[in-house]
């Protein structure tokens, strides 16, 4: 329990730690994948997995949006800002993510403008103040970002601002989970839910896994104590045989989601049939697109667009880690060629990306460690 | 920008009613609070904001737990602090 007295309430993390022992079964492995890179994050910070049996292991999911963006996306954002008077707006976590032929940064240092921005809204203002310049909005994230987008398209239609599009990108988590749950690669016991992203969705959307694959999830919240009270939680659910959608982040999420939000989206976008993610591959029905009403508004309808699929670098292996299949350290080149100063992968580049988060706080596997020092 | 984070409103446009003045960190900008449209909130309330709109209520003991538990993660968060103060959502 090293790490115990960092927790806000360690009395409480302590209570639950030994909770989550008495209720694993020794003879049992035991293996959680959280599916937020929120969560990741939070688990290697506080070294949540010293404070669980040897035979519980939480496996990191392809939560992170910034990870699942391909290769061939990040080559078409900078397609798109090489045509004269193009500035290409995005969220700060993309400017180093590798394409092809390099970051937005290293497109930068080559004479396209391509900004950070912290809203979408802050991409429609920049449009408005320059009737001059085209602003694009690269879309990026789950259905958490999707509504703020939406309500910038709305803005954006209702204010005629011509000189404004967006590059959509939004992906839906519920397809992920489903392709994650029919690979044969991995035997999963449960989730932990993502909480922001269900502020948006609900819980609903989840009960197809208790009821297709007999398997419970628990919408967790970040704190380290929430990560740890979900982990109870399921654990509790497999003693008692049952496997059912439970919130354990009541406090912000609310069971039916943010209908307003849902509408917003509903609205301006459309499921596409199909959308490639960095190392699952295609996946159908998992991303959204504009509406043809939105057609004026879609960067893709108004930039003619090479679209190639650019295959990973050989030396990546961000599909199995997204898909939780191999642990960040087991990656060829981690740490070594693949650092978040020179990221291979995009894994490296988000703070929420798992092996961004292993690296910066380097706590390592509990067996490893006892394996290395011979203990 | 895969944080959320909670600031405490200090005003409601009286000309617009999609956007407030919240304070996150010392930081006061706007922010769309439409999503909320169905109970919008009121000066004094907290939010969890995520890239300029606020996407859900929270108590003030959770908003305070919440920024107690983000200064704790250190980069990310300063560099969403950053992020949002060079936003100027109108
Ligand atoms: S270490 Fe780099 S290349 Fe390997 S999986 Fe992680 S991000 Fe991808």
């Amino acid at each position: 329990m090293r790490f115990v007295d960092e927790y806000r309430d360690a009395d409480r993390a302590r209570a639950l730690s030994a909770e989550i022992a008495r209720l694993c079964d020794p003879g049992r492995e035991y293996k959680f994948m959280e599916v937020c890179g929120g969560h990741t994050h939070t688990i290697y910070k506080h070294g949540i997995e010293d404070l669980l049996p040897d035979n519980v292991t939480l496996v990191h999911g392809p939560g992170c949006p910034v990870c699942v963006i391909p290769m061939g996306r990040v080559d078409d954002a900078i397609h798109i800002a090489r045509r004269p008077g193009v500035l290409m707006t995005s969220f700060g976590d993309m400017m180093r993510v590798p394409g092809s032929d390099g970051s937005f940064f290293d497109s930068n240092a080559e004479g396209t403008s391509i900004r950070m921005v912290y809203s979408p809204l802050d991409a429609l203002k920049l449009a408005r103040q320059d009737p001059e310049q085209h602003v694009v909005f690269m879309a990026i994230g789950f259905e958490t970002t999707a509504p703020s987008t939406a309500m910038t398209l709305l803005r954006a239609e209702a204010e005629g601002v011509e000189n404004f599009s967006v590059f959509g990108n939004h992906v839906t988590i519920i397809p992920a989970i489903k392709a994650i749950l029919d690979s044969p690669d991995l035997r999963l016991d449960g989730f932990l839910g993502p909480g922001h992203v269900s502020t948006v969705i609900g819980c609903r959307p989840y009960e197809f896994i208790p009821r297709d694959y007999g398997k419970p999830l628990v919408v967790s919240g970040f704190e380290p104590l929430d990560i740890l009270q979900s982990i109870y939680l399921l654990l509790r659910q497999l003693a008692e045989g049952r496997a059912e959608v439970e919130n354990q982040y009541t406090r912000v999420v609310p069971w039916q989601g943010n209908t307003t939000a849902l509408r917003a989206i509903a609205e301006t976008m459309e499921l596409r049939p199909y959308f490639e993610w960095r190392g699952l591959g295609f996946i159908s029905h998992s991303a959204l697109r504009l509406r043809e009403r939105f057609a004026p508004f879609d960067a893709e309808k108004r930039f003619d667009l090479p679209g190639l699929r650019v295959a990973d670098p050989k030396a990546c292996q961000c599909g199995e880690v997204l898909k939780g299949v191999l642990k960040p350290w087991e990656c060829k080149v981690f740490g070594t060629a693949c650092t978040p100063e020179t990221p291979i992968g995009t894994c490296m580049v988000s703070p929420e990306g798992a092996c961004a988060a292993y690296y910066n706080f380097g706590r390592f596997n509990r067996r490893r460690v006892r394996e290395v020092s011979g203990a | 920008m895969c944080l959320a984070i909670p600031g405490e409103v200090v005003e409601v446009l009286p000309d617009r009613a999609d956007l407030a003045k919240v304070v996150v960190s010392g930081v006061r900008r706007n922010i769309n609070i439409s999503l909320l449209a169905e109970d919008p909130p009121a000066p004094g309330e907290w939010v969890l904001i995520h890239v300029g709109f606020a996407l859900s209520k929270v108590d003030e003991t959770e908003a305070r737990a919440v920024l107690e538990f983000l200064a704790g993660i250190g980069q990310s968060y300063s560099d969403e602090l950053d992020a949002f103060e060079d936003s100027h959502i109108d």
